[in-house]
């Protein structure tokens, strides 16, 4: 790993969203919210439908991270701005986010800085998402 | 009720402690697609120098989310968590955390400030260790939508 230089670009991953991987990381992470699951509920409160949990997002970007670097341990530093919900309907099908990964910075302390995009129906999801990882 | 705005600066201790289980580091994981060995094989993690499964990235927002949010909504802060939209998150590492780790959360109000009707507050939530060591500290910023006009 010593010729990891700015502009690097890491491996994208393609993550299908169905109501079944909301309902999975309900239980997982304990947030229950019910807009993460319940149409009715959603619409009510002025939302496009059913969304994903935004951690849920958060926690899927940073694997085009971790499966560069090796594991969450690489990780010592990781934000997100929450800019745009994605929109999960009740069908067979999914929704498709793309995540990808640039290198933006090689820090002296021998860190490296990742930048972070997710896609979602054509916009990105996230804002200011990056990652500080020790190799 | 009105955020407070000199809750600003506050610390709030909570007596509950957290024992980060192996089974719910695999459930997480699985959840978020972490795939890594480290996350899911015993073997994979003390070979690499674990005392046991290493937690995903975000894994601590499963035990702090709620913890801050207590704090948050409290009557000496006053958020109205029916109101809330997460805004941003981040998670700084001391060390990772792992399966047998026994966490307790102090939070404390970093900021509220009003952005065009709304309200923002950025919550900080330092996570320890039960020997009181620093594992993590947590920041997560939560819209509050003011009433429609």
């Amino acid at each position: 790993m010593t010729n990891v230089e700015v502009g690097l670009e890491l491996p994208e991953i393609k993550v299908n969203f169905k109501r079944s991987d909301l309902v999975q990381y309900a239980g997982a992470s304990g947030d229950f919210n019910i807009i993460h699951w319940n149409e009715r509920t959603a619409l009510a409160v002025g939302l496009p439908g059913v969304i994903a949990h935004g951690m849920l997002t958060m926690g899927q970007a940073i694997n085009v991270v971790t499966r560069w670097a090796g594991s969450p341990a690489n990780i010592v530093d990781y934000s997100v701005r929450f800019t745009r919900p994605v929109v999960v309907p009740d069908d067979d099908n999914g929704v498709e986010v793309v995540f990808n990964a640039k290198v933006s910075a090689v820090n002296e302390d021998g860190t490296i800085k990742i930048d972070i995009n997710a896609v979602f129906d054509g916009k990105t999801v996230l804002g200011k998402a990056f990652a500080i990882v020790r190799l | 009720m009105a955020l407070n705005l000199e809750s600003v600066g506050r610390s709030f201790t909570s007596d509950r402690t957290y024992l980060v289980g192996r089974e719910k580091v695999r459930e997480f994981a699985r959840a978020v697609g972490e795939t890594a060995d480290v996350c899911h094989d015993l073997a994979a993690a003390k070979a690499a120098g674990f005392s046991d499964l290493v937690a995903p990235t975000t894994f601590s927002i499963a035990i702090t989310l709620e913890i801050m949010g207590d704090a948050a909504t409290s009557p000496e802060v006053g958020l109205n968590w029916s109101r809330v939209v997460h805004g941003d998150q981040r998670f700084k590492f001391e060390r990772p955390i792992v399966a047998g780790d026994e966490l307790t959360v102090m939070t404390t109000i970093e900021e509220i400030k009003a952005i065009a009707g709304n309200h923002m507050i950025t919550l900080r939530g330092d996570v320890f260790a039960s020997d009181k060591s620093l594992i993590a500290q947590v920041w997560t910023g939560l819209v509050e939508r003011g009433e429609a006009a």
